[in-house]
């Protein structure tokens, strides 16, 4: 037999043509990680050099040229206004939000509305197009590695990250010319890849401390399902932040050593940040040590002991300590209930983070695996599940309480957070005034009451409510979070049936037009690409009807005209000849016909059912029924 | 511009409850026979109300509508089994989660969806007691009001909860603030073990009243909790 028939819910495995590879990638702060796995087991894909870290640092070069990770990293000396790191911590973010992060940034940021652009080299990029080109680089490294194309990935984003990052991310993808087959949460992955395999079950908890982001994530283990329960953290607290504490300390010293000086430009504050992220480190491992800074004319010379870093990093770790508290009070669960608690991400190298995690939970932290690698091989983990099919079963929640924006700048909360996806909510709103036509619905995330403490995503307008007495209408607001936690918002004036549907672009997101720019410019060829995503969808389709028709006529042959199944036999094997060509309006046309064909025998096997279904009952019934 | 506005700058809508989850009562017991089958969106064949996959090419349906326990697979009553709820949950997820269609068609992974994201509305009911409450009773076609304690009929539910709310504002350490919570939690307990033989008794008066009261000390615990968290950091 040449076709298969799956069972319900099983993933069928792709045709060969079909199959570009999927991958996992984190896509972090500080570093990225790409890895692929295969049966079941993960691998990290290596450079020629063996390093599996790729630097999140971009170099804009004056030719055009675009250098990413290690590269990137040695043109901070001589080029440090063409070089970006750390973008991730404005994905989705507008310039007020950049400016709250305080202090002198490592960035150069253009004025304006939206999403924030940078100058980097003489050029204006926005961070999606910088992740892009992060991602691209990636790509590149596994297919490399791989000798195969690779056009498909699980990314992993921080399980706090708002609706605009996560947009922002996918939007990134896109451009870099990855399908995202999910957008996972990191301490998800990290579990997966903890959880596969051994046989653990019970109450794990996830603690993230990365470069650029804080995330923990309790869930429950059980037979391969992978129940997250409560989630918390903060997109922008990390191992950044211990930099520029140290940072700001150096900088401090040198003023008071050199006399008052000048604000330090953006250029020095990066190199001072690299010098203070070295000593970080170092000090991670020693007791202490000294080190230079060497910016402008001076060079000035900076000690620094444990103890003294100890107290600049301290207030960041308890806050994640209470973060941890906090996350683990929602989900009404002891430390003592925790089975094991899972460390990840570089930061938490810091012996103040293990010593502050140990004393919480009152047990030694797991760290088997590499901190820096779990994540992105729980991604791969999952690609490999969602392209081959799998037996485990993922179970996210929102991160944040999603809402609308009422009376008096009131949040009237629609999704509460930590509610598993995904989900959809409704709830009926009305008008205000005599005649009112129009109305306003504003979708923020958040916990706070109010709209001004909470983050806006998005706001349109919904128009055409017949004119009616003030109360009479009655306008219904669905919010949908899908499996990788984007939202969709649609409002729906009940009494006419006007509906009005938006995917939320957020306000700090790219429109339709800009990624459609953006699109044309860096992918020459990206028509290609989308042609052969329609030839594969075509595809997908017309196995879809040939196996749905195929089982039907096994199960209902029996009403199946003689001549109508000669016909039917032939439009069949002329589809699976197209099949193998690369014409997808001769295979959606084939398919047509084929629809066309089979009309009789579908209403045959219709008609018995009803027949059958209606048998026995009283007549008043059957006409209710057919009137219904 | 104001919140939630006209588009010509007037006041905002009010929000208003969402009344009870409509129910059809197609697909599990109705008293007219076997319900009439619905046409397969993908092989166009006949397909049962309530079945989540075509018996014959298999492909996954439209959630319908479906009432929670019928949808998780459990007998309708208050008395339900956590575990039991979380075994039907995760088998149901384990066929119809996005993450199983992901090489589908669109129309496919739009279903699974839907599915999903039923799934979860029904465990999310079904799984928190009060919510299981409150549900049964609108089953039957009785409101029973959310807004605590506020809307109180009962006079003596109302002195009881008064006094605790008293008790708590005048809590002044987290020792205090214990007492109250414990307190509260040995009532709540009460009302679960009562509001199981009200519901199998039918008794729908007492069923509502337990829930009523369910429903305060479950706020007032929550509150308990709030102030034990502010209480402890302030030392
Ligand atoms: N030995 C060490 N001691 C202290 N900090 C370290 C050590 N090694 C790495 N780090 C820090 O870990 C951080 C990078 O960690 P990681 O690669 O996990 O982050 P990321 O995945 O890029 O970020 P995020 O997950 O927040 O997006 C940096 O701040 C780095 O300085
Ligand atoms: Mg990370």
């Amino acid at each position: 037999m040449l076709l298969q028939i799956h069972e319900p819910g099983e993933t069928p495995v792709p045709h060969e043509a079909d199959a570009s590879l999927a991958v996992g990638i984190d896509l972090g702060t500080t570093n990225s990680v790409v890895a692929i796995a295969r049966d079941g087991r993960a691998e990290v894909l290596r450079d020629e050099a063996g390093a599996a870290l790729v630097p999140s640092i971009v170099a804009y070069l004056d030719d055009g040229e675009v250098e990413v990770g290690e590269v990137a990293r040695r043109r901070l000396v001589d080029r440090p206004d063409a070089v970006v790191s750390s973008i991730k911590r404005l994905m989705g973010r507008g310039i007020a939000d950049v400016t709250a992060l305080g202090g002198v940034l490592p960035f150069e940021i253009e004025d304006g509305a939206g999403m924030v652009r940078l100058r980097l080299g003489g050029r204006r990029l926005t961070p999606v197009e910088i992740s892009a080109d992060i991602l691209r680089a990636l790509k590149a490294r596994a297919e490399r590695a791989l000798g195969r194309e690779v056009g498909r990935a699980v990314i992993t984003v921080p399980a706090y990250f708002d609706d605009a990052a996560r947009v922002a991310t996918r939007d990134a993808a896109l451009l870099a010319g990855l399908e995202v087959l999910r957008l996972v949460n990191e301490p998800t992955a990290a579990a997966l890849a903890y959880g596969l395999d051994r046989s653990v079950e019970g109450l794990y908890a996830v603690y993230d401390l990365g470069g650029g982001t804080f995330d923990i994530s309790l869930l429950r283990l059980e037979k391969g399902v992978f129940q997250v329960l409560a989630t918390g953290g903060d997109s922008a607290l990390g191992g950044d932040d211990f930099d520029h504490a140290v940072a700001a300390h150096f900088l401090a010293e040198r003023t008071a050593e050199l006399g008052a000086a000048e604000r330090p430009t953006s250029s020095e504050v990066k190199l001072a940040l690299q010098t203070a992220r070295l000593a970080k480190e170092c000090l991670s491992s020693q007791a202490e040590g000294s080190w230079w800074l060497d910016l402008g004319e001076r060079r000035t010379r900076h000690r620094l002991d444990v103890a003294a870093l100890e107290r600049l990093m301290q207030p960041f770790v308890q806050r994640t300590i209470e973060l941890v508290a906090g996350v683990l009070d929602d989900a009404r669960v002891s430390p003592a209930e925790v089975k094991g608690v899972v460390l990840v991400g570089g930061s938490t190298r810091v012996p103040l983070v293990r010593r502050e995690v140990e004393k919480l939970f009152g047990r030694a932290p797991l760290a088997d695996i590499n901190p820096d690698e779990v994540v992105a091989l729980g991604a791969a983990l999952q690609a490999e599940a969602l392209t081959s099919g799998s037996d485990t079963l993922l179970l996210d929640v929102t991160p944040l309480s999603l809402g609308i924006e009422t009376m008096g700048g009131i949040v009237e909360k629609v999704i509460d957070r930590n509610t598993p996806i995904p989900v959809a909510k409704a709830q009926e709103f009305t008008t205000y005034q005599d005649g009112q036509t129009g109305m306003i619905i504003h979708a923020v995330q958040g916990e706070r009451e109010t709209v001004d403490r909470c983050r806006s995503l998005a706001r349109f307008d919904l128009r055409g409510i017949p004119p009616m007495t003030a109360g009479a209408a009655r306008v219904r607001v669905t919010f949908a979070v899908d499996a990788d936690g984007l939202l969709t918002v649609t409002a729906r004036e009940a009494t006419t049936g006007v509906e009005q549907r938006i995917e939320v672009k957020p306000s700090y997101g790219l429109t339709e037009d800009e990624m459609a720019d953006m699109l044309r410019a860096g992918m020459e060829n990206a028509r290609e690409d989308m042609e052969r995503r329609l030839l594969i969808e075509a595809r997908v389709e017309a196995r879809r009807v040939l196996l749905a028709l195929k089982a039907a006529v096994d199960a209902d042959g029996v009403l199946l005209a003689a001549a109508d199944a000669t016909a039917i036999g032939r439009q069949m094997d002329s589809i699976e000849t197209l099949l193998s060509g690369r014409d997808r309006h001769a295979i959606n046309d084939a398919v047509e016909a084929l629809d066309r064909l089979s009309h009789p025998f579908a209403q045959a096997r219709m008609d018995r059912a009803i027949h059958s279904a209606l048998a026995g009952r009283r007549v008043d019934e059957i006409d209710a029924a057919t009137r219904g | 511009m104001t919140q939630l506005s006209t588009s010509t700058g007037e006041r905002p809508i009010e929000p208003r409850e969402e009344p009870g989850g409509k129910i059809d009562s197609a697909g599990h017991g109705a008293a007219a026979g076997t319900p009439a089958p619905f046409a397969c969106w993908s092989c166009r064949g006949p397909v049962a109300v309530g079945e989540a996959f075509c018996a014959t090419c298999k492909a996954v349906q439209p959630p319908g509508q479906l009432d929670h326990f019928v949808r998780l697979g459990l007998t309708r009553g208050f008395a339900l089994d956590t575990a039991e709820i979380d075994r039907h949950y995760f088998q149901l997820q384990r066929q119809l989660h996005p993450d199983r269609f992901a090489m589908r068609g669109p129309r496919e992974r739009a279903l699974s969806q839907q599915q999903a994201t039923s799934l979860n509305a029904a465990y999310e009911t079904l799984k928190d007691p009060l919510a299981r409450a409150g549900y049964l009773l609108r089953l039957s076609g009785i409101e029973v009001n959310a807004e605590g304690c506020n809307t109180l009929t009962d006079p003596v539910l109302l002195s009881e909860a008064m006094e605790l709310r008293e008790a708590l504002a005048d809590a002044t350490d987290v020792a205090s603030v214990d007492v109250i919570a414990r307190r509260a939690q040995v009532d709540i307990d009460d009302c679960l073990t009562e509001l199981a033989p009200a519901f199998r008794a039918g008794d729908l008066d007492r069923a509502g009243r337990l829930t009523t009261r369910l429903r305060y000390l479950t706020k007032l615990a929550e509150e308990a909790r709030f102030h034990r968290l502010r209480r402890a950091r302030t030392i």
